[in-house]
């Protein structure tokens, strides 16, 4: 029996997790999100920048992550349109394009931003370090034209923006490579520019050690870094809804380590005696 | 009066940009009072002051990458306060590139002590010295799980990873791939290849062919099992799936470099039972791999496989350097850990690269 | 021959691109760039032999009639559809492409990315055992981490965030940055067999 119940077969497991998080989206708590130390730095780094300073965001994730990557990446995009900022993007993966100029475009409607004027969306280009490296110094080789073909001089907000010189910070919303390694590695340590990361949550924990040694000014891991973000800006969002639903996932996978544990202890004792 | 004292307040230099290609000048500037928007502008010696960049109150230093080496630049900064326009004094510079990084110096003594130290344990090596490498695990098991997939009469499969031959651990990975592979083929087993790089499934073809060619069993290598599936991350991770779960391989290797896919890819193949060996130097899926495969090589243990399954002392004596360059970072690490106890910095500005 | 010409090029190129890290000035400042692009335009046509063997195997499996056949059938409509709407008419917002991008695309990446959760249960349910005493030092931080880092944890104890933010920054980190270590100088003795041609299996020679 006690075998049966330490061998308990994985669909079951999967049933319940999936009937919890269901449950959750159907019938919010409200849980209230504590804001980390990590993500309040990439808020406040935004929070001094003055009206029209530029900004870069990167878009190196896909559609897979989307779920953890896309709250954050709207979160921080509505940001910096409150604060009068402006937004040039791309994305070292191919589908991240697609995916932040759909929440450049929400968040546009939302502050009234107009493309080419207040946000500029440079594409996609194959070679991720190549690409970080190429734009450090001429932005015009790599994107002479924008994500949908416009010629970039005929953007402009591009006009004089030759290089990552002007632009006071860099977001990368990263899923693994190309990401926010080689953002570090170009960007930060050759160019001296600041860089903060949204990151999915599973690699999160390898980046605190860039986070100490200040080669980032911030760090928002998951969707509880996004949740974090929605509360920081105080506009709750998909990542704040989503939240009861991981605390309830959490809170079941922990059960179930505590209920295997039991199991294992009393098996352990009946075997001994 | 405001003003002499404004620009009193207002320091401003201008310097060659140190350790780069050239073509570059550094301005630094600071303001002890707050201004309203401020303009860096430049001329050259027979010029006129033209508008370089816009500066905000946040701003330290400005970068002008758009210099021509060996011509002096002059720069002033014009800033708008409440009291009025302000304009810093005039100050020039004359940019040109340099022969060697001097931020990067303490990175070429570690470079040259860690590769001295492996080239000197390869040399005692071939002179003849006996090394010890202690047993891993994860390595010594890859035979049984060879044999083990062959006693069950079912294929072996073998994933390098989601990245390119540009990543060292795709070319880790195709180095065990060939010593598993002329194992298999000695066992007459077949191996499955999925590969997301199009670059990789050529050179694990290459590395497959020649494995059966050693074992003497060219005649049962099929090409076929080497493929392409997609660039696509979770793509990929749905194809070896699909290809665990309709396959049911006895044994399952992950070798190379992997992100979120790891844990999808890895309680797939425990499903089906197979005996499964991971390897990879990305520090957060190594929890992943611990958790659901049978036994994990951890980053160095990974890179440390070939030389280790080929027993080739030359191999052996960079694995001893290895650990020799290692005693010197822990040692470093003691002591200063110790000295910034003490707030004493100095091993930290020495070892900083900039 | 066949081997010793990769073995040159991979000795001169491995030697040049650590030079290169040393010396800002032109022509070696380029150089890094340079190679990265040869690499990805090698690649590139590459792709093409990767797309060639997708499209034998599959093809080969139609003709042969092999079990799951029908997937291929999905699979080269999905390759074809997916590069002519492409071509044709672009990927801008409210393109075919883009209407495939975000209604077949999205939706399947999200779900293969959301099976983690399912996976890390089982997962969870199946290794963290109380064992021996470091087995159980992993099961406490584990679960400290796992409830610390949502918003309940708060709920259950207001220290219990602060507790899985200091096992992250400092436990988590320690052990984080010890494997990072060991991996760069593996990294460093591992290249240098390689460039200096004692490792050359993956050239295909023992």
């Amino acid at each position: 029996m006690l075998d049966k119940l330490l061998k308990i077969d994985r669909r079951i497991i999967f049933s319940i997790i999936g009937i919890v998080v269901i449950i959750a989206i159907l019938f919010p708590m409200g849980l209230v999100v504590h804001v980390s130390e990590p993500v309040e730095k990439i808020y406040r780094e935004i929070e001094s920048l003055s009206p029209d300073s530029y900004v870069f965001l990167s878009f190196d994730y896909d559609p897979a992550s989307m779920a953890e990557l896309d709250p954050l990446a709207l979160a921080v995009i509505r940001h910096c349109f409150r604060k009068d900022l402006k937004i040039v993007s791309l994305g070292l993966w191919p589908q991240g394009v697609l995916l932040g100029q759909a929440n450049l475009e929400i968040a546009a409607e939302e502050y009234g931003k107009e493309y080419g004027i207040d946000f500029a969306n440079l594409g996609y280009k194959t070679g991720g370090i190549v690409v970080i490296s190429g734009i450090s110094t001429n932005l015009r080789d790599i994107f002479p034209q924008d994500y949908i073909g416009n010629n970039v001089d005929s953007l402009p907000m591009l006009d004089g923006i030759n290089n990552l010189d002007p632009f006071k910070l860099i977001i990368t919303f990263s899923a693994g490579d190309p990401g926010v390694r080689h953002w570090v590695m170009i960007a930060q340590a050759r160019y001296g520019k600041k860089i903060g990361l949204g990151s999915t949550a599973v690699q999160a924990p390898a980046f605190y050690p860039y986070l100490q040694a200040n080669q980032l000014v911030g760090l928002a891991g998951g969707m509880k870094g996004a949740a974090e973000y929605e509360q920081l800006i105080k506009i709750p969002g998909l990542a704040t809804a989503g939240m009861d639903a991981q605390s309830l996932a959490h809170l079941v996978i922990v059960l179930f380590i505590i209920f295997g544990n039991v199991i294992f202890l009393l098996k352990k004792r009946s075997s001994s005696s | 009066m405001i003003l002499l004292f404004l620009i009193a307040s207002f320091s401003i230099s201008a310097y060659d940009t140190p350790n780069d290609a050239g073509s570059s000048i550094t301005l630094k500037f600071s303001s002890s009072l707050p201004f309203i928007s401020g303009e860096v502008m430049r001329k050259n010696s027979d010029g006129e002051f033209e508008r370089m960049a816009s500066i905000c109150s946040s701003d330290s230093s400005w970068m002008d990458n758009f210099t021509v080496d060996g011509v002096e630049y002059f720069y002033k900064i014009v800033l708008t306060t409440e009291e009025g326009i302000v304009t810093s004094e005039t100050v020039s510079a004359v940019s040109s590139p340099q022969w060697f990084h001097k931020g990067r110096t303490i990175m070429l003594v570690m470079v040259i002590l860690v590769c001295g130290f492996i080239l000197f344990f390869i040399r005692e090596a071939r002179g003849g010295k006996e090394l010890y490498v202690r047993p891993i695990a994860g390595i010594e098991a890859l035979d049984e799980a060879v044999g083990r997939a062959t006693e069950l009469g079912r294929p072996i499969m073998f994933i390098t990873g989601i990245m390119d031959m540009d990543d060292l651990q795709t070319i880790a990975g195709i180095t065990i791939l060939r010593r598993v592979a002329k194992k298999a083929a000695e066992y007459e087993a077949q191996v499955l290849v999925p590969t997301s790089r199009s670059l990789v499934m050529t050179a694990a073809q290459e590395t497959v062919k020649e494995a059966y060619y050693d074992a003497g069993r060219p005649d049962i290598f099929n090409p076929d099992n080497i493929f392409y599936l997609t660039d696509d991350q979770f793509g990929f991770a749905a194809g070896c799936d699909g290809i665990m779960v309709r396959e049911k391989p006895g044994a399952i290797f992950f070798m190379g470099s992997f992100y979120a896919e790891s844990l999808i890819l890895a309680e797939t193949g425990h499903s089906t039972g197979a005996i499964q060996i991971a390897g990879t130097a990305m520090p957060s899926q190594l929890p992943f791999f611990v958790t659901a495969c049978d036994y994990t090589l951890i980053g160095e243990e990974f890179f440390a496989a070939s030389a280790y399954l080929s027993r080739d002392p030359l191999q052996l004596g960079s694995l001893k350097g290895q650990d020799w360059g290692k005693l010197i970072f822990f040692a470093l690490i003691v002591v200063g850990t110790v000295l910034m106890t003490f707030g004493i910095t100095v091993i930290r500005n020495i070892l900083m690269v900039r | 021959m066949k081997r010793q010409i990769p073995l040159l090029i991979t000795f001169i190129v491995g030697i040049v691109m650590v030079v290169q890290y040393f010396i800002p000035r032109q022509p070696f400042a380029g150089l890094f760039d340079t190679f990265n692009q040869w690499f990805l335009i090698i690649a590139v046509f590459a792709l093409i032999l990767g797309l060639m063997n997708l499209v034998r195997l599959h093809v080969q499996k139609l003709r042969r009639m092999k079990g799951g056949w029908g997937y291929s059938i999905i699979l080269l409509c999905g390759l074809v559809g997916t590069i002519f709407t492409g071509a044709l008419w672009g990927i801008g917002t409210g393109s075919p492409f883009n209407y495939v991008f975000v209604n077949i695309q999205q939706p399947m990446g999200a779900t293969m990315f959301a099976l983690l959760a399912f996976f890390i249960a089982s997962a969870s349910f199946r290794a963290f055992r109380a064992r021996n005493l470091d087995a159980t030092l992993l099961l406490v931080a584990a679960v400290l981490v796992m409830i610390g880092r949502v918003t309940i944890g708060a709920l259950i104890w207001n220290k219990l965030p602060h507790i899985a933010e200091w096992i992250m920054s400092y436990p988590n980190m320690a052990g984080q940055r010890a494997i990072m270590i060991g991996i760069a100088l593996g990294t460093v003795s591992y290249s240098l067999r390689v460039i200096l041609g004692i490792e050359r299996t993956y050239l295909g020679g023992e």
